[in-house]
């Protein structure tokens, strides 16, 4: 019998239980990570996730979705499979999913991070022979500031514009890092709007019961209104769109990971970069390959070839690079690291359309 | 450095005049006079000698980073600057000591220079303990040359002025030339004006001119100004001041040497004057093409073939001073007429030099019939001058224009790339450029026009390599690059259109060249693009 877990056109399939992981293609029975745009897509038979993430995973998968649930470190069984889902601290919800058959144990990553993050469940490592990790930030360059301090920074910036006179306009992802950021935002500075992108995923986080400052919608067109202070939030799509306008006088900052490269920060045109990730940084990811004690990886998003080569070479962990669909062409040997977008970026984007409401 | 480091994020992290022209005035107000002079010196793009090998950096910096020197070229590979790899991937600093920027550069960097490489990279290692990651990131453009941050002399000299309270051309004029990075230097910068306090070598900041393609629109009544040929040569100026001569190109640069035709030309003058005008090669009384005079730049010394064969001639066009005063606020009839005086008695001496033709016309239809002869007379265009005016500082614009001919040339910067068809396949060949634009109030580069050709293979083959080193972006087969090489771009036609984004439409796009002697932000504005329409 093959591997208990293997590559196929439709994504990562147990073939022993008869379900795939994060499948980019119809299937029967669907476990998913997260309800990220990159692992969970539409038209899925069935999916399992957690009781947290069902209320941001609905949205996205439709009204008529069959969604099971299964809370951290319960076991289900299926033929003979025993798969759970454990803390992956990406985004509220958000799991690596363990996959065990006489003995034998696999988990895939999913996207996660280290740390703690008010609004979701701190990721924790567990042991397997087989793990398949994600490698988004996959290159020492990527050593994530303290969150406090980034989350400090932002609070200084906005209430400086405040001072200014300016609207504050902080891009993020609408799933998962707007919501870290809201929670890190001082509501005392002002108050607070969102887009209607990020609206829709802040009700998921409060109907899951994670407390969010109030946060309005921020409207669609209508001018005249008084900003004075606000901060508002925004998928990045709403960059350089005309839904801008409104703020009149503002001053922008975009948060992800990739801000800590200059070059990057300079590309995308904002005022500020904050440098703040929901993936595991180059130490994070080294250590929790250690940590799971695993004897096999294999490797996924980002900088496959960095981690592959690495592991190989500097520890007793057998690597191999794993690719997913949302790779795009791969023509020579540095086309992952000239990468700058994460998949989930690329997906996140796709999903928002032009951004515009 | 600390202070110096924060102005650097501060210019940095902003497109916006404004924003820049503040951080510098902030840290003009506060800085030591010392420290000011070597940020100084840096700002106007100078540089240090050679002080070490990128290759001694990427080795010292993967041993102390502590990653193995293949991942160190990874990072390298995605992060694409080797200061910023540096600064991101060393542990955090030790023991971060506040040095001043004159200390820093000159008992710190300075001597690096002299030092054996042991010495060398203890020294610098030492450095990197010091420094927090901004600093080192500083730290390492200066010890690889490779500092640039987006903002111009002038915004340099305008801060100044404003610091200073002294009028920008003030200071601009002190700045050009050769000068130390000294605290007396740059206390000088500022000081008020003071009777001969110009020393003999210091050249006027030249006068540039705006473009035009439609002067009956752009100026006032066709007779109101001068019309003369625009030459394609080196733009100079040529002094004679207390018994010396000085030949300036306005790259800042003394190139008596290189040309000592133009030498002789201000040997020959009387003391107390600066000349303003092109150098060219002519033969037999006629401009030969920039080529020829290609031949004569880059060499040091001219050997007596090259002088006979090339022989370069002054066009004079200007009168700055004379008789030891400035005359530049004259109005420019009457240098014209001082400028008649000069160049006779000049060319009875049978020197190489002759004033500028002024065409015959009053009307905009009369210098277009001149203009349609440029070619032919390897001329470039016309210079448009108002009679009225004084020789203004920098590129104002209302004095002094250049009506080109055909083609249209813009600077722009390249955004994608895409591989080319058939022998090129594996080359990225086709390119994407941009201009500057202002969205929602900031300066951003919208794509307006795909360029297929104009590049040499040899040219082709190192824009390909940059390209792949260099993507920021991938969508499918195109990959967008760093917005930072600039290209000259020649079109046939510019029209309006609804189809593009950019509002504007062009025929027959090529490449003229690689313009990597400027920055991404010095390329062309969509205004100026759409200024060309007809
Ligand atoms: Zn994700
Ligand atoms: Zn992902």
């Amino acid at each position: 019998m093959s591997e208990l877990l293997t590559r196929t056109d439709r994504g990562l399939y147990c073939e022993a239980g008869g379900f795939y992981i994060d499948p980019w293609r119809p299937v029967e029975r669907a476990v998913v990570t997260h309800a990220h745009a990159d692992h969970a897509r539409r038209g899925m038979g069935s999916y399992l996730t957690t009781p947290e993430g069902e209320p941001v995973l609905r949205p996205r998968m439709g009204e008529e979705a069959v969604i099971q649930t299964a809370a951290y470190g319960e076991a289900v069984h299926m033929n003979g499979v025993t798969v759970s889902l454990h803390p992956a601290g990406h985004i509220l919800g958000s799991a690596q999913v363990r996959v065990e058959r006489r003995g034998e144990v696999w988990v895939v990553s999913g996207d996660y991070k280290l740390g703690s993050d008010r609004t979701c469940a701190t990721f924790e490592p567990v042991q397997c022979q087989t793990f398949i990790t994600e490698s988004t930030f996959g290159l020492p360059i990527y050593r994530w500031p303290d969150q406090n301090e980034i989350f400090r920074q932002m609070n200084d910036w906005w209430a400086a514009n405040r001072a200014a006179g300016k609207v504050s306009v902080l891009f993020a992802y609408a799933l998962g890092k707007a919501q870290r950021l809201l929670a890190g935002a001082d509501p005392s500075i002002g108050p607070i709007y969102g887009h209607g992108a990020v609206q829709v995923c802040n009700e998921g986080y409060r109907q899951a019961g994670i407390d969010l400052p109030a946060c309005e919608y921020a409207g669609r067109g209508e001018r005249g209104k008084d900003w004075d202070g606000a901060l508002v939030v925004a998928p990045p799509g709403a960059r350089g769109t005309p839904w801008l306008r409104k703020f009149r006088n503002y001053s922008t900052a975009f948060a992800s990971g990739w801000m800590l490269v200059r070059g990057q920060r300079r590309r995308r045109s904002v005022d500020r970069g904050f440098v703040m990730s929901d993936h595991a940084d180059w130490d994070g990811l080294l250590q929790t390959v250690r940590d799971t004690g695993c004897e096999r990886c294999f490797i996924t998003h980002g900088s496959r070839r960095v981690m592959e080569q690495y592991l190989n070479s500097e520890t007793e962990v057998e690597a191999h690079q794993l690719e997913t669909w949302f790779e795009g062409e791969t023509d020579e040997g540095s086309a992952e690291s000239d990468r700058e977008s994460t998949d989930e970026e690329l997906a996140e984007a796709a999903n928002e359309g032009a951004g515009n409401e | 450095m600390n202070k110096f480091t924060t102005l650097f994020t501060r210019l940095d992290e902003t497109n916006k005049t404004l924003a820049k022209q503040a951080a510098l005035v902030d840290y003009f107000k506060d800085a030591p006079p010392a420290d000011a002079a070597w940020a100084v010196y840096f700002l106007s793009g100078r540089k240090l000698k050679r002080l070490l090998l990128s290759r001694e950096l990427r080795a010292w910096g993967a041993a102390e980073a502590g990653v193995p020197d293949w991942l160190f070229e990874a990072s390298y590979e995605v992060v694409g600057d080797l200061a910023e790899t540096l600064a991101l991937l060393l542990p955090p600093p030790e023991e971060a000591t506040e040095l001043p920027l004159k200390t820093f550069v000159e008992e710190r960097l300075l001597p690096l220079k002299g030092m054996e490489e042991g010495e060398r990279r203890a020294a610098v290692v030492q450095l990197w303990r010091e420094l927090d990651r901004p600093q080192r990131f500083v730290a390492g453009k200066l010890m690889t040359g490779s500092f640039r941050v987006g903002v111009s002399q002038r915004s340099v000299i305008k801060a100044l002025a404003i610091v200073g309270d002294v009028p920008p051309e003030l200071v601009a004029h002190r700045m050009m030339g050769t000068w130390e990075p000294t605290a007396g230097f740059y206390t000088s910068l500022t000081l008020p004006e003071a009777d001969g306090e110009i020393d003999a070598s210091r050249p006027y900041p030249f006068f540039l001119a705006h473009p035009t393609v439609a002067p009956s629109d752009d100026l006032d009544d066709a007779n109101e100004y001068f019309a003369e040929w625009k030459w394609d040569g080196i733009r100079s100026q040529v002094i004679r001041r207390q018994g010396q001569s000085f030949v300036w190109s306005r790259g800042e640069e003394l190139i008596g040497e290189r040309f000592p035709e133009i030498l002789a030309v201000a040997d020959a003058l009387p003391d107390g004057t600066a000349l303003d005008g092109e150098i060219v090669i002519a033969r037999d009384g006629d401009v030969q093409s920039f080529a020829e005079l290609q031949r004569r730049i880059g060499r040091k010394t001219v050997g007596k073939k090259l002088l006979k064969e090339c022989p370069a001639h002054f066009v004079l066009f200007d009168v700055l001073e004379a008789g030891g005063e400035d005359v530049r606020n004259q109005p420019l009839e009457r240098r014209r007429e001082c400028l008649a005086a000069i160049a006779e008695s000049l060319a009875e001496q049978g020197l190489n030099v002759s004033p500028s033709d002024l065409l015959e016309g009053e009307t905009w239809e009369a210098f277009a019939v001149h203009r349609e002869h440029s070619r032919s007379m390897r001329a470039e265009g016309l210079m448009l001058k108002r009679k009225d005016a004084p020789y203004g500082v920098g590129r104002v614009r209302g004095p002094w224009w250049k009506w080109k001919v055909d083609p249209y040339t813009v600077d722009g910067v390249m955004l994608y790339a895409q591989r080319g068809h058939g022998r090129r396949a594996s080359l990225y060949t086709d390119y994407t450029f941009g201009v500057w634009d202002e969205v929602d109030g900031e300066a951003k580069l919208v794509p307006f026009a795909k360029a297929y050709s104009g590049l040499t293979d040899k040219e082709i083959g190192s824009v390909d390599k940059w390209i792949r080193r260099n993507t920021v972006n991938k969508f499918g087969p195109v990959r967008e690059v760093k917005h930072e090489r600039v290209f000259e771009l020649a079109f046939e036609n510019i029209q309006q259109s609804t189809r593009h984004k950019s509002g504007i439409a062009v025929r027959f796009p090529r490449i003229v060249r690689i313009r990597d002697d400027k920055i991404a932000a010095e390329a062309d504005t969509l205004d100026t693009v759409k200024g060309l329409v007809e």
